[in-house]
This record gives C-alpha cells, structure tokens and sequence, in this order.
C-alpha cells in the first residue's frame, strides 16, 4: 500500500492542568491513505472534533507526532504552518461561511489569502462553484442559501487551493437526510474526480456507511476499533463500536441464539412494509430485536436489526428477499452471546 | 423666547449661532477620526489578546483594559482639567476648539475600544476558525474576516459614539472650548437669552436624530445578512 498520507503517533491532547485536566485524546495512532475517504466516528465528547484539529493543529497535541503528505505539522513555524494548511483544508457543521461577502468572494477567499491575482482567482472560483452545482449563486450571500447549499459554498471555498486533504466537520450533522445525502455524494463525487482525500468527523453511522472505506471509532479519546467499514458493521468487536452500529442500544445478549442481521434502509419507501410483505410475501416471520429509523418525506432512514428464524432455508429466503429490495441493504451480523 | 422668529434675533445672534455650529462639528469630526484612530487598533487588541482569541496573551489585555478603565471611569469634565498640561503640550493651547480636541480623543478612545471590541465579539468563532484553518494570518483575519464581517456593527457603534463625542463638547463649553454648549452656558444661562439656549438644544436635538438614523440606514443598507 502507498505512503500514509496522514501518519499519526502516539497523539494525546490534555485540556487544563493538574487535576482539572481533560484528557481529550489518548494515545491516538492511524494511518490515512492517499485518495480513501476516511471516517472517525464517535458519540459527542468522544474527542473526534479535537483529533480533526490536531491533523491541521488548529489544536496543537499535547504530544505525539502528525505527519500529514510528509511533513511533521508540530514542527512547523507558524509560517510553514499557515502554507501547509492550503493542502489540508475544512469544512463545518455551521459552514462558517462569511456573511459579507458573496459566494463567488467566499470562494475567493483562501486564494486572497495566498495572494492569487484577483482575476484569475475569480475565474477559478467560478469552476469550482460550477463543479459543486452553483454556477448561478455566483452572487448571492450565503444568508439567501439554504444549508445545503451553504456547504456546497463551503467546500468550493475548501477545494480553492487545490487541496490534497479536505477535512469534514460534522459536516451534514446541520442538514436533513436528503440534504446530507447529496452533499455526500457531492464529496464523493470530488474524491473520485479529483483524487482528493477526505476525512469525515461524524457521529452518524450512516455517513460512515454511504461514503467511507475505512473508519475508526473513537471512545472517550481513544480509538476502539478501526478498520474496513464492511467489517466494522459485520462484526462490531467493542461496546463502542456495537453501540454506534446497532440501533436504538441493542444489548449483547439479545444477540446470542439465533442469526441477526442489520438492515440499512437509505431513502427507499418506508420501511414497515419490508416487514409485512416478507411475512405475506415468504412467509417469513422475523424478529425486530432494535430499531432506529425516521420517515422523512415518506423515506425511510436509519437501520433496523432483525433476528432471523432458526430454520436455516426460511433465513436464507428472508435475506435474499431483504436484500432484493431497492435502497435496502442487509448484512449478518455476528452474535455474541 | 417668541424673539427667536424674529429676524432681529437672528441678525444679533445668526452668524455666531453658525460660527459655534461649525466648531462643533468640528470638535466632534476632528475628535471621532482620532479618537478612533487610537481606539480601533486597541478594541483589536483587546480581541486578539483575549483568552479565546488568536492571539492570546494574558498580560498585555489585562494591562490595556486596564487603561481603558481608567480612561472610562473618569468623567469628562474632570478628566479635561486634569490634562491640561498634557493639551497644551501636543497643541499649544489649553483652551478653544483645538484645546478641546485632545481630551475628548483621550476621553472617547477608551470607549470606542469598548465599542469595537463588543462588534468584533459578535463575529462568528467558527468563521475565524475557518480562515485559521486555510492558512490566514493575524493581519489576514483582522483586515478580511474581523473588520469586514463586524462592519454593520460597527457603523452602529460609530453612531454611539459620535453622539456621545458631540454630548463631550457641550461639557467643554463650560470651560471655554467654544461650540454650541459654550453659546447656551454664556447666553443662555450667564446672559439670561432663554432663545439662545432654546435654538442650541433645537440644533443638538436635530444633529443627534440626524445622525443616528443615517447611521442605522448605512449599518442596515450594507448588512448582508439580512437580505
């Protein structure tokens, strides 16, 4: 596999002193690859906010080492620093766009800051509003946007300088499902085009699941768990992680026994006749052991987590009906009993 | 005070009524552009040195805001007498308009760092944390991000504090400044012509409306945010 092109060792990152201190980051090492899109999950106050700006040291660690496209940031003179950080940019929860300035300005802004001819800076920003599908709100105030379209501002401006790291924020945490969804895929599209690579902060399992390769999960400033997303979700191995991948709080011992699956719904038709047409359709009866989806617009989000009959034939009928349904995905989830 | 809709009055007292109208315009535009000339950079300085600016530095904003204190906790008219020295040392005289200009500077820049430094606070953490994170510097955020994004405030508190730079020249009337509040305190209530302290409060009536609600326009007219 290619060089990381974030390194980080052994980061930790204490807030106050003696015995107030705050350890927010514990002992942090991961490795991000050139052109994956990565995800750090975890609940509020897992630390994952303070570990995005340690990579851009917007918070400066405490100790440890971030390598980000080979050079060590903690090392760097403030000068050095506000250079590199033209290669590893963000983009908010609040998108923190400048409410003075139109988009097309906002997106001349990181160019401003280094210098770039006015003209050419202008026109640049003009392709980028039109790569992320707001050619025509070149001149409008981001007051008149909706939040979507805030964040479509948002990551023009982040991509301004043409940027081998883009770091995301909570970035959708403002938006609604479908909002979040096309910026996602926005942020996809991106990666795959312009070979940028991406990290994503959230605390939805959902974003991890629709965008991400890999993804590490942080617990009370450390990484639980990390690895390939797919095996995450199959086979969480940590409280933590169980937590986040199963729905609505699932208990480990309701998943001893039987063969349980975790099924994703993302924006199909709502969700509960999944359940009634496999037991009209296969005569398949499943248990719901959890959980955790909201109709949004008639769309179903979220996750369910289904135990499947003993009998192996009808399981199998089950899950092969589950998985022909549109914007349904379903994988087994090992037990742990 | 019916004098005042006859044209005797107004030949006896029109030109020195226009005379002091000018030195209070003048008092109060030489003395707003300087005391905001000190006070601005110090309101900045106030936000950049505070704890959860982006330049923290304990010291320094404590000693500043220190001074601001002290520069605000005494009032004008005692503040004035009490720097006389110092007036007639930067411009030569202790009394007049020019006399009148450097206490009100000294007197008006704290409050205007007060000013500034409430506007600033009012800009978004979030919008100076995304230009930290594209590589802006100190200057960058305070010539792009601060000033720029406050302006609409800041224009406001311009207003306040051109009316409060106004009501100061009033006060150093009473100690031979000149302007509209040395005319109503000699005529008005030294010589007894009620019409004369009538007309003076008329005029500083109309200046402060006049003022305010351009101001409040400005602010409005060039706000972003509420289009």
């Amino acid at each position: 596999m290619s060089e990381p092109i974030i390194q980080v060792r052994h980061l930790t990152k204490t807030f106050g002193e003696g015995e107030t201190a705050v350890h927010a980051l514990d002992d942090i090492s991961l490795d991000v690859h050139p052109g994956e899109i990565y995800g750090i999950i975890g609940l509020s106050g897992a630390g994952k906010s303070t570990l995005v700006r340690c990579l851009n040291l917007l918070e400066r660690p405490t100790s440890g080492s971030v390598m980000v496209d080979g050079s060590e940031m903690t090392r760097l003179s403030d000068k050095e620093l506000r250079l590199a950080r033209r290669n590893v940019t963000m983009i908010f929860q609040s998108f923190n766009l400048l409410m003075q300035r139109t988009c097309l300005k906002n997106v001349c802004f990181p160019m401003e800051l280094s210098g770039v001819h006015k003209a050419k800076a202008e026109a640049r920003a003009r392709e980028l509003l039109e790569i992320v599908g707001l050619a025509d709100k070149a001149d409008a105030y981001p007051a008149q946007l909706s939040g979507g379209q805030k964040q479509r501002v948002a990551i023009a401006r982040a991509l301004a300088t043409d940027p081998k790291v883009l770091l995301c924020d909570e970035a959708t945490s403002a938006l609604d499902p479908t909002t979040t969804a096309s910026i996602l895929s926005l942020l996809k599209d991106l990666n795959q085009k312009l070979g940028v690579t991406v990290v994503v902060i959230t605390h939805q399992m959902s974003v991890i699941e629709e965008i991400c390769t890999r993804v590490a999960i942080l617990d009370g400033g450390k990484i639980a768990e990390e690895g390939e997303v797919t095996d995450i979700f199959s086979n969480p191995k940590t409280d933590a992680a169980r937590r986040l991948v199963y729905p609505g709080g699932v208990g480990e011992n309701l998943l001893s026994g039987s063969r349980t699956i975790r099924v994703a719904f993302n924006g199909g038709t709502a969700y509960q006749p999944l359940i009634a047409s496999l037991a009209i359709d296969c005569g398949v009866k499943v248990n719901i052991l959890g959980a955790d989806t909201h109709n949004i617009d008639g769309k179903a989000y979220g996750s369910m987590l289904l135990g499947l009959p003993e009998d192996e034939n009808e399981a199998a009928k089950a899950l092969s009906y589950i998985r022909s349904q549109p914007y349904v995905t379903a994988e087994e989830v090992e037990s742990h009993g | 005070m019916a004098d005042i809709f006859t044209a005797a009055f107004w030949n006896q007292y029109g030109a020195l009524l226009w005379k002091e109208f000018i030195h209070t315009m003048v008092m109060t535009g030489v003395s707003t552009v300087f005391a905001y000339l000190i006070g601005l950079p110090l309101g900045v300085l106030l936000v950049l040195t505070a704890d959860h600016g982006i330049r923290p530095h304990r010291i320094l904003n404590q000693i500043v805001g220190w001074i601001i204190n002290v520069g605000r906790s005494l009032p004008f008219i005692i503040l004035m007498i009490s720097i006389m020295d110092f007036t007639k040392l930067i411009v030569g005289t202790k009394i007049g308009v020019k006399g009148a200009i450097v206490p009100l500077v000294v007197s008006a820049a704290p409050f205007i760092a007060r000013m500034v430094e409430t506007s600033l606070a009012e800009v978004d953490a979030g919008v100076i944390e995304a230009a930290q994170s594209m590589g802006a510097s100190t200057f960058q955020i305070v010539w792009k991000v601060y000033l720029p994004e406050a302006k609409p405030s800041l224009i406001l508190g311009c207003s306040i504090s051109i009316i409060t730079i106004l009501a100061y020249t009033a006060i150093a009337g009473a100690v031979g400044a000149g302007g509209l509040g040395d005319l109503a305190i000699r005529y008005g209530y030294n010589r007894r012509v009620a019409s004369m302290l009538l007309v003076t409060i008329v005029i500083l009536v109309l200046l402060v409306q006049i003022i305010q609600s351009v101001f409040s326009r400005l602010s409005t007219s060039i706000d972003k945010r509420l289009k």
